[in-house]
Parts: C-alpha cells; sequence; structure tokens
C-alpha cells in the first residue's frame, strides 16, 4: 500500500508541492488564463510570455493540493524556453501519461522529469488535479484566456 | 437498554469489505450512511414477493403494495411525531423536498421586496433553490452569520427579521462541521413574528430523535440514504393547511383526480406533491430502516455518537499540525478539520489507502469554507457503527500523511 502512495507522492512531487518554482505574478504577461476544478475547488492563474512563436517565461498562482500544486510548477519549468506548438504537443503526451490504462506501463518517453506524474493514473479522482494546470495553459495559448473548468 | 456497536456492526455486511486491501473504516456517513441487512432485506423482499404498481391495480397485488407503501407513510409520521400521515409526502431526497417548498409555497407566498433568511452553515441544496426563488421574484436572500466556533449569531438573526421575512429555512445539524442549532429558539422567535420556518434535518435524524410538533416548524426534510434507508427516498413534512394550501410541484400521472383537455383537478395532499410512479421499494424501505432504529433507540444512538464526538475531537486536538474547523458546544456525527501544509485531497487518497474513507472537499457549502478562510477541509462523520478502533485508525493514517509531508 505505502508503495502506491509513494508512487503517487514522488519526492521530486512533494518537493515542488513544498517549494513551487515559478510561483509569482509577472509585469504585462503576453497570455494568462485561470483554470478551476469546481470538484475540489482548486484554482490556478497561468502566466505566459510569448515571443517569437516561444515561451519564454512561465509562472503560476493558486492554492490547490499537492499534485496540483506541484504539477503546475513541474509544467512552468518544462515549456519555459518551448516552442509553442512543443508545449501544445507537450499537454498531449502529459494528458495521455496520467489517463493512460492503469494496467499498462505508462509512455514516459519524451515527458522528461514529469514521468513521475504517471502514479496518477492509478488514482482516476487525482487525474484532474494533475491535468489544471495544464488544461490552464491550453487555454492561455489557444482560448484566449478563457477559465479552463476540469468539470 | 444499552447499545453495542459491536454488536450492531454486523447487521451491515458492508462493513466486511475491504478498501484498497484494508478493512473498511467508514468514516463518511455525513455523506451517506451504510444499509443494514434490515433494509436491504427488506427492498428484496418487496420486489420478489409483493411487487406491483401503486394505487393503480384492482388485484390482490397492487392493494397490498399500496397497503405497504402507505404503511411507510405512517411509519415516517409516527417517526417525526407528525400528527397526520397526509403531512408527509415522499419525495427523492431532502433537496428535491426543499425544492419543492420553494418552488410551490415560494412562488405562492412571495413577492418583489420581501425576505427569505437562511443562514452561513447550510448546505447549498438549502441555499441554491432560495436564491433561484429571490431572483425570480426580486426578493432578497439574507444569510445570518456565525461566530468562529461555527455557531449561529442568534442576536443578528433576530435583528435580520422584518415584515418583509416571508420565510426562515436552516439547518438542524450542519453538515459541514456538526453544529446543532437551537432550533427551537428560531421556531419561537420567527413565530412572535408570524414567519413560518423550514428545517432541513438531514443530519438530525439519524443521530437523534426529532418531533416535529415539538419543535413547532412548518416544514421538516430529511433524506433517506442518511437515515440508513435507500437513496432516492426524500421525506417533506408539512404542516396541513399548509400542504392544502400550496399547488402542486409537478404534474402527471397519481396526483390527479381528474384530467380533461380544457382542465384538470388535483388529489390533496400529499398525493398532489407526487406525480408518477414514485419509489416504492424506497419508501418501504425508509421504513425498514426506520423500525430498525426504533429497534436500537435514538437516544442511545445520540448517547454513542456525542461520545465517540468527543474522543474524536480528543485524539484531533492531540496534533498539533491539526485545527479542528466547528467548535461549537453543541455539536454532534461530525469532525471537520484542517491539516498545516497537506491539503484535503491529498489527505483523502493518503487516508483511503490505508483503508479509511473520509470526506475531502467544500461538503456542499462553499460559503461557509469562504467563512472559515480554507478552500476545503477533511471531514470525518459517525454513524451508529462506527467505533472507537475506526477513530484511532483515522489518527495513525494522519500521523502517517504528516511523516510522508514533512
Amino acid at each position: 500500500m505505502m508503495d502506491d502512495l509513494r508512487e503517487l507522492y514522488q519526492t521530486t512531487i512533494l518537493d515542488h508541492n513544498k517549494k513551487p518554482r515559478n510561483f509569482r505574478v509577472p509585469d504585462g504577461p503576453s497570455h494568462e488564463a485561470d483554470g478551476f476544478n469546481p470538484l475540489c475547488g482548486d484554482k490556478v492563474t497561468v502566466y505566459l510570455q510569448v515571443q517569437d512563436g516561444r515561451v519564454i517565461d512561465a509562472s503560476f498562482q493558486g492554492s490547490g493540493c499537492a499534485i496540483s500544486t506541484a504539477s503546475a510548477s513541474m509544467m512552468t519549468e518544462a515549456i519555459k524556453g518551448a516552442p509553442v506548438k512543443e508545449a501544445l504537443s507537450l499537454f498531449e503526451s502529459f494528458h495521455d501519461l496520467v489517463t493512460g490504462p492503469a494496467m499498462d506501463a505508462p509512455e514516459t518517453e519524451g515527458v522528461g522529469k514529469l514521468a513521475v506524474f504517471a502514479g496518477v493514473r492509478e488514482f482516476p479522482m487525482r487525474v484532474k488535479c494533475a491535468t489544471l494546470a495544464w488544461h490552464t495553459l491550453k487555454s492561455a495559448l489557444e482560448n484566449g484566456g478563457e477559465t479552463a473548468k476540469t468539470e | 437498554m444499552s447499545f453495542d456497536p459491536y454488536a450492531a456492526r454486523s447487521d451491515f455486511p458492508i462493513l466486511e469489505r475491504t478498501n484498497r486491501g484494508k478493512p473498511l473504516v467508514y468514516l463518511d456517513t455525513a455523506a451517506s450512511a451504510q444499509k443494514p441487512r434490515a433494509v436491504i432485506d427488506a427492498i428484496s423482499d418487496c420486489y420478489e414477493n409483493h411487487y406491483a404498481n401503486i394505487h393503480r391495480g384492482v388485484y390482490e397485488l397492487s392493494e397490498r403494495i399500496t397497503r405497504m407503501h402507505e404503511e411507510a407513510r405512517e411509519k415516517v409520521a409516527a417517526f417525526l411525531g407528525a400528527a397526520e400521515s397526509r403531512e408527509i409526502v415522499f419525495t427523492r431526497n431532502a433537496t428535491e423536498s426543499i425544492n419543492l417548498v420553494a418552488a410551490s409555497w415560494g412562488r405562492q407566498n412571495l413577492a418583489a421586496g420581501d425576505e427569505v433568511v437562511i443562514t452561513t452553515l447550510e448546505h447549498h441544496a438549502n441555499i441554491v433553490p432560495w436564491q433561484l426563488l429571490c431572483e425570480e421574484k426580486n426578493a432578497r436572500l439574507r444569510v445570518v452569520p456565525i461566530n468562529d466556533a461555527g455557531e449561529l449569531e442568534m442576536h443578528s438573526f433576530e435583528a435580520m427579521l422584518s415584515e418583509r421575512t416571508r420565510i426562515v429555512a436552516a439547518s438542524h445539524v450542519s453538515n459541514a462541521l456538526g453544529t446543532i442549532n437551537p432550533v427551537r429558539k428560531i421556531v419561537a422567535i420567527a413565530h412572535e413574528r408570524g414567519i413560518p420556518v423550514l428545517l432541513d434535518g438531514a443530519q438530525a435524524v439519524p443521530r437523534f430523535g426529532v418531533d416535529v410538533r415539538e419543535l413547532g416548524c412548518d416544514f421538516y426534510v430529511f433524506s433517506g440514504h442518511k437515515l440508513y434507508g435507500p437513496s432516492g427516498m426524500g421525506v417533506l413534512y408539512g404542516r396541513a393547511e399548509l400542504l392544502e394550501a400550496m399547488a402542486p410541484y409537478q404534474s402527471g400521472g397519481d396526483m390527479i383526480e381528474t384530467v380533461s383537455f380544457e382542465k384538470s383537478t388535483f388529489k390533496s395532499a400529499p398525493y398532489k406533491f407526487e406525480a408518477g410512479t414514485p419509489d416504492i421499494a424506497g419508501a418501504i424501505g425508509l421504513g425498514a430502516a426506520i423500525d430498525y432504529l426504533a429497534g436500537i433507540g435514538l437516544d442511545a444512538i445520540e448517547h454513542h455518537e456525542l461520545e465517540l464526538t468527543a474522543y474524536g475531537k480528543e485524539l484531533l486536538e492531540a496534533i498539533p499540525e491539526v485545527r479542528l474547523i466547528g467548535t461549537a458546544a453543541k455539536k454532534t456525527g461530525v469532525l471537520s478539520f484542517v491539516v498545516e501544509g497537506i491539503h484535503p485531497h491529498d489527505l483523502g487518497t493518503i487516508l483511503d489507502m490505508e483503508g479509511v474513507a473520509i470526506r475531502a472537499g467544500h461538503h456542499c457549502a462553499q460559503p461557509l469554507m469562504e467563512r472559515f478562510d480554507v478552500p476545503a477541509t477533511a471531514r470525518a462523520s459517525l454513524g451508529l457503527y462506527n467505533i472507537r478502533e475506526d477513530l484511532d485508525h483515522l489518527i495513525a493514517g494522519l500521523h502517517k500523511a504528516i511523516e510522508m509531508f514533512r
């Protein structure tokens, strides 16, 4: 039992929860969006500075559980410096990583450090915690900052 | 008569199950209670031996099931201390009961500028129907504040009532905090001014004896599934003269007297509020739940849960990282808390892996969470089958979580 829990709450995740990276409101971001999970009340705001098709800065604010906070924190690290197109395709890979069938071995290629979230697929109730920041990122980039909801 | 919760546990088949491979420690009775064998058997018996539609057939089976359905109504009436069984309307749940009153009584009795008084402690079920009614009528929703312990500010309540107040709707016991509200006082103060009172008893009826005539309330609602009965079965008690004066809520079969394409006439209460084929087995199951509780005695259950609540409170208060939310002098059955540095959802997942089922979230009481400035709480809630060991498991799980997040 404890193994499954450790699988979910990896040391990296606990660390990002305690000390979230890029946890700040930047001056004049080019893109931003709010994300909200009405089921649990988790809130996140994602801020981006996009220049010449590249995410040159990413940060966030909000409150939520360890999974959602760590996910937002690690997302900002993962997309910083990436072309917008790559950030969006990372969204797809991450989504597949956490929503894949619990039986199958997770596909971790191309997701880098985000592979620590593979344990989430064992906990269907927690998938939305992990994907909230990513839905919000997508909304900031594609939907003109419309509030992203997980429900 | 002394009550033995260890013996009572064997009445609940689900308690023999495991959760994530560990013995189930069920601490979410405020969300829904588990069902005793007597209720499960009554529902099976209904379908296996007695089932037909009610109020329709002239054959023996239909006559008998109609009688069983109405006997369930009589049991509910006696359980609540209602004067007559026609004061008991069967609904789907407490939420539907409140919607019925807001839609029927509310539409008839509210006008622009009128006021509805509710409290900060309410479940969304006792907020949103009134909010929609007030929007429709251009009326005003007023909310009685609470103190830091989670108790109603009764002076504010009294001051809030005016000649524009049309109804007061309050919970008997708070689902999120366990506060037992001074409902007799609420009714007395409102009635002095001629204002009717609806009480949401969803969390009260499973925990202690309730007598609607002694309380003097005008409407009382509860859900069967929280009373160890089936889900999909709720109750609205309304004083006969109020129910008789109210228009139907939904319409269709079974609630009519005559129908023509020009005009229909309706049955009297409670039948005019029960359109279509109801949850027949649900009513019979609810009756069985009431019989089961009567066999134990609600006084014994009350005593047991108060004792367990105090024990749980003591254990939680001994953990420095834990902050109890809701410390009313009079509370029962519910322990809501937050743990420093750990979000309630993470706690819920960690406890789940230990076999412990609690609720983590806003408990359908978002304004209340805002009042305490927390996004959510962890809530352990008790039922008659809980024992001290359940709370010991909870505490062991909490220590594990605190260790992990340190």
